[in-house]
C-alpha cells in the first residue's frame, strides 16, 4: 500500500446516480485515481466489512457516504466508517438531507408493505405472502434485512464533517473538494462544501427576478408555457431558487424547468421549506382565507414541493402516523 | 446430515444490493441457489398525493444510472394520463434524447461493465478485468475515444434536458427545452462521430468475440441457456423501437404470442410475490404462475436486448438491420436462447441509436419552437411504456381531476427479468459446484449469468475495479469452512 492518502466511497439507501456522478468526472477520473489510494468502494474493489474492521481507527483520511439510513444493516456500517476516518463527508441529496426516499416518511411502512405485495394491480398474491426476515424453505433458512420506520439523514445517525450537497453532485464540486482535501485546505467542520449563495444569485435569468410581487395565481408548469429568458418567479411558476443554495450553476433552470431544491438551504437558513413558504406567502395578494386558498390551490403539495428533497432533516421530518 | 450454505454477499448493488444463498446437498451438490433482492424503496406509496406532472423527476430517483428511462416513461404516462399527443418536433427532441441515452448507457456496459470478461476474457487474471484491461486490448486511442464520446453524448443530453443525473425536460405534451440553430452544427457532428464509434465498437465484437470460437462456444453454452418468453416494443413494421409502439410478445419458439398497446399491460403482466426476496417476479398473466421453470411449460418472459431482437422482426435502420442479419446467422434461428447474447445484441442495437441520432439530428423540424402543447383534457388514467436499456419499462398513473396521484404501479426494466436471473443463477451455481468443490472459477462464472441481464447491478463506478465477491462456505452450525475471495 502506497503513503497516498486513503480515500472510500460508501452507499446507503441511494438510486446509484452519486456514483454515476464520480464516472462523470471522464478524463478527471485518472487524476484523482491517481492521486489517491481508494481502500474501498463496495460496488468497484474487493471491499468486506471485516477489512474495515481490522484497519486502525481514523486511518482513511475522508469517506464519502451517499445515500439515506433506513436500515440496521446501514446504521452498522456508517457507525464503523466513521470510527475509520478522519473526516466524513455526506455525499449527494440523500446523505445531506435524506432525499426525495425520505418523502417515504409521510407514509406508515405497513401502507408501503401491504400495496407493493397484496394491493398493487400486478401483484397477484391471493395467499398474502410477503417477504420475511428469516423463512425455512426446505429445511433450508434464508433471510433479508429489517427495515426502520423512518429514512434518516447521514447527521441523525453518525457525526458528519463535511456535505457535498446535490442530486447529484456536480463532477466540478466534487473535483473540488477532493483537491481542497488533499492540499489541506478544508473550511471549518460542518460546512458545506458548494458556495454560500443562494440560486437565485448565480441564475442567468436573476435580472428579471421580481422584488415586488403579489401573486394572485400559482401556476403548474404542465399548464404553463414558460418564457426561457424570464424567473419562473415572475411567470407565477414555483421555483426553490431564493431558498436553495447555488453551485449547481443552475442546471434545471438552465433545463427552461425551475429549481426544486436538492442543494439544500444556504447557511443563514435553518428550515429549507419553512424558508420558501414564508418567502412565497408573505407575497400571496389576497388577504382573505378563500382567496388564499385559491392561490394555494396552484400548490397541491407542499412537502413534496417545498421539502422533496429535505424532509428528514427538516424541522417536520416525519408524519405522525397512527397505525 | 451436513447440509452447507455458500453465501455470496454482497454480489453487488441492484437498486442497493443483492445476495446469493447456495444450499448443498448431502453430496456436496447444489440443492438450490437463490439470488436475493434485499431491499425496498416504496415510490409506488410515496408518491401518492403529490401532482402526477412531478413523477418524471421523482422517478427517476428510482434508478441515477439509467434515470432518463423512467423520467421518459414518466413523462409518455403523463402524455397519456392528460390524452395529448406531444408535437411532431417534441417527438423528435424526446427520441433524439433517448436514443443518445441508449448509445452511451450500451457504451458503458460494452466497455466498463459487461463487456471486459470478453473483451480481456473470463478467464483473465481478474486485475485486468475492467476497463483498463479492455484499453489495454483495444489500445489507448480507442479507450481515450470510449471515455471522450460518451462524454460527449452526456453533453448532449445535458443541453436538452438540464441535468443529466436527473433530466427535467419532460411535460406532458412535448418537452421544456429546444434545440437552438446555433447549437445544431457541433450535435450533427456528434451524431455522424457516435455512428462511426458503434460501427468501430461491432467490429471489435467481431474481431475478439466472434473470432475466438472459445467464446462462441461459451456464449451457446448450455449453462446460459434459458428457453423462455421474450417481451419488447416494436414498431408499425415489427422492428425495434426503443421509444414507442406495441409491446410484443413471443413463444419459446419464436411465435407471436400477444401484441398489445401499453394501456393494456395487466391484461398481460402479473407479479408474484416470494417469501426470500423484495424484489416481485413478473410472469405472462393468462399463462399462470407456473413456478421457476423454462422450456415450453414456462410462463416467464425475458426483456433487455437479445429479447428485443427476438420479438422483432428486424432493426428499423439499415447498417443495424445488417448486424441483426449477422447475429441469427452466426447465433441461430430466433428466438436465440443464450444469455450471454445480449452483450451481442447490445452492440446491434448501439449501430441502430447512432443511425436514429443522425436521422433525427438531420430533421429540419429538429430545430423547431414548437415543443410544447397545453393539455385541457381532465386527467385519469395513463400508462407509459419505454424499453429502457435494461428492457421493457411501465409507469402506470391514476389521478384525480386535479391531476393529483391517487394509484401508482411501476414495473422495472430488470424486474421482468428477475425470475430468469434466478433461474440463471440456480443453473450457474449447479453447473459449477460438485461434489463439494468449488472453483475460483465459479465467482466470475456466477457473475456472468447475471451480469448480461443487468448492468444496473453492476454500477457505473465498476469503472475502476470489480464488483466485490465473497463466498462464504459454512457448516451446518454456521462455522465458516472455507472463504473465497476477490
Amino acid at each position: 500500500m502506497s503513503d497516498k492518502p486513503k480515500i472510500g466511497f460508501y452507499w446507503c439507501a441511494s438510486c446509484g446516480g452519486c456514483e454515476e456522478s464520480i464516472v462523470d468526472l471522464a478524463e478527471d477520473i485518472l487524476t484523482v485515481a491517481g492521486a489517491v489510494d481508494i481502500v474501498f468502494w463496495p460496488v468497484a474493489m474487493d471491499f468486506k466489512k471485516s477489512d474495515v474492521e481490522a484497519m486502525p481507527d481514523q486511518s482513511i483520511v475522508a469517506t464519502f457516504i451517499n445515500g439515506a439510513i433506513r436500515t440496521t444493516e446501514q446504521d452498522e456500517m456508517v457507525n464503523l466508517l466513521r470510527r475509520k476516518s478522519q473526516f466524513v463527508i455526506a455525499y449527494g441529496s440523500c446523505a445531506h438531507l435524506g432525499g426525495i426516499p425520505a418523502l417515504a416518511n409521510q407514509f406508515p411502512r405497513e401502507q408501503i408493505l401491504k400495496y407493493v405485495y397484496e394491493e398493487s394491480p400486478s401483484t397477484v398474491n391471493d395467499e398474502k405472502t410477503r417477504p420475511a426476515t428469516s423463512i425455512d424453505i426446505k429445511s433450508h433458512t434464508l433471510t433479508l434485512p429489517g427495515f426502520h420506520k423512518l429514512v434518516r439523514a447521514l447527521d441523525q445517525v453518525i457525526d458528519v464533517d463535511y456535505y457535498l450537497p446535490g442530486c447529484a453532485p456536480t463532477p466540478k464540486l466534487l473535483k473540488e473538494a477532493v483537491m481542497a482535501l488533499l492540499q489541506g485546505k478544508l473550511p471549518p467542520k460542518d460546512s458545506v462544501l458548494a458556495p454560500d449563495i443562494a440560486l437565485c444569485d448565480e441564475c442567468p435569468r436573476k435580472d428579471s427576478k421580481p422584488t415586488d410581487v403579489a401573486y394572485t395565481e400559482f401556476k403548474r408548469p404542465h399548464w404553463t408555457l414558460m418564457d426561457a429568458t424570464k424567473c419562473f418567479l415572475a411567470q407565477g411558476v414555483v421555483c426553490m431558487g431564493p431558498a436553495t443554495r447555488g453551485g449547481c450553476e443552475a442546471l434545471c433552470v438552465n433545463g427552461n424547468m425551475p429549481c426544486t431544491g436538492c442543494f439544500g438551504p444556504t447557511s443563514r437558513v435553518q428550515d429549507q421549506g419553512a424558508k420558501m413558504l414564508s418567502s412565497l406567502c408573505s407575497s400571496i395578494k389576497p388577504t382573505d382565507e378563500e382567496g388564499i386558498d385559491a392561490v394555494l390551490e396552484g400548490v397541491p403539495d407542499p412537502v413534496g414541493t417545498f421539502y422533496r428533497y429535505g424532509l428528514a432533516a427538516s424541522i417536520l421530518r416525519v408524519k405522525v402516523n397512527k397505525e | 446430515m451436513q447440509t452447507r450454505k455458500v453465501t455470496i454477499d454482497p454480489i453487488t448493488r441492484l437498486e442497493g444490493h443483492g445476495k446469493i444463498d447456495i444450499f448443498l446437498n448431502d453430496e456436496g451438490d447444489v440443492d438450490h441457489a437463490y439470488y436475493q433482492i434485499p431491499e425496498l424503496r416504496g415510490f409506488e406509496i410515496f408518491s401518492l398525493g403529490r401532482p402526477a406532472e412531478d413523477m418524471p423527476q421523482i422517478t427517476s430517483r428510482i434508478c441515477g444510472v439509467c434515470p432518463t428511462a423512467h423520467h421518459m416513461a414518466g413523462t409518455k404516462a403523463l402524455d397519456a394520463l392528460y390524452k395529448i399527443e406531444p408535437t411532431s418536433p417534441a417527438k423528435k427532441l424526446r427520441e433524439l434524447i433517448y436514443n443518445t441515452f441508449m448509445l452511451e448507457d450500451h457504451a458503458l456496459h460494452v466497455y466498463v461493465l459487461g463487456g471486459p470478461d470478453f473483451i480481456v476474457g473470463p478467464e483473465a487474471p481478474k486485475e485486468q478485468r475492467n476497463i483498463l484491461g479492455v484499453i489495454g486490448k483495444v489500445g489507448v486511442d480507442a479507450g481515450k475515444r470510449v471515455i471522450t464520446t460518451r462524454r460527449r453524448l452526456r453533453e448532449l443530453i445535458t443541453y436538452l434536458s438540464g441535468k443529466i443525473i436527473h433530466p427535467v425536460f419532460g411535460l406532458p405534451g412535448g418537452v421544456a427545452k429546444g434545440l437552438t440553430k446555433q447549437d445544431l452544427p457541433k450535435f450533427q457532428e456528434l451524431a455522424k462521430d457516435s455512428l462511426d464509434f458503434a460501427l468501430f465498437t461491432i467490429q471489435v465484437f467481431r474481431d475478439i468475440v466472434l473470432k475466438n470460437d472459445d467464446y462462441v462456444k461459451m456464449i451457446t453454452s448450455d449453462a446460459y441457456t434459458h428457453q423462455t418468453y421474450y417481451m419488447g416494443l416494436v414498431d408499425e413494421n415489427n422492428k425495434v423501437n426503443f421509444y414507442d409502439g406495441k409491446i410484443r410478445v413471443v413463444d419459446t419458439e419464436g411465435k407471436e404470442y400477444a401484441k398489445f398497446s401499453a394501456d393494456k399491460y395487466l391484461d398481460y403482466v402479473a407479479e408474484r410475490v416470494e417469501p426470500w426476496s423484495y424484489v416481485k417476479f413478473p410472469y405472462l398473466k393468462p399463462l399462470g404462475w407456473r413456478g421457476f421453470t423454462d422450456g415450453t411449460d414456462t410462463s416467464l418472459y425475458a426483456v433487455a436486448p437479445l429479447a428485443r431482437l427476438n420479438v422483432s422482426d428486424g432493426m428499423a435502420t439499415p447498417k443495424a438491420h445488417e448486424a441483426y442479419e449477422e447475429f441469427y446467422k452466426i447465433l441461430g434461428a430466433k428466438p436465440v436462447h443464450h444469455t450471454l447474447a445480449n452483450h451481442y445484441a447490445r452492440v446491434v442495437e448501439m449501430i441502430q441509436a447512432a443511425e436514429k441520432m443522425v436521422e433525427l439530428i438531420n430533421d429540419p423540424e429538429i430545430t423547431s419552437d414548437h415543443i410544447r402543447v397545453i393539455p385541457f383534457e381532465k386527467p385519469t388514467v395513463g400508462v407509459g411504456v419505454v424499453e429502457a436499456p435494461r428492457g421493457t419499462l411501465f409507469h402506470h398513473y391514476e389521478t384525480d381531476e386535479r391531476g393529483i396521484l391517487t394509484k401508482v404501479n411501476l414495473i422495472v426494466a430488470t424486474q421482468n427479468n428477475s425470475a430468469r436471473i434466478a433461474m440463471s443463477v440456480d443453473k450457474a451455481a449447479k453447473g459449477l459446484i460438485r461434489k463439494g468443490q468449488i472453483s475460483d472459477g465459479l465467482l466470475n462464472k456466477i457473475e456472468m449469468a447475471f451480469r448480461a441481464y443487468d448492468p444496473c447491478n453492476a454500477c457505473a463506478t465498476h469503472a475502476l475495479g470489480q464488483m466485490p465477491l465473497r463466498v462464504n462456505i459454512k457448516d451446518i452450525t454456521g462455522n465458516i469452512i472455507q472463504t473465497i475471495r476477490r
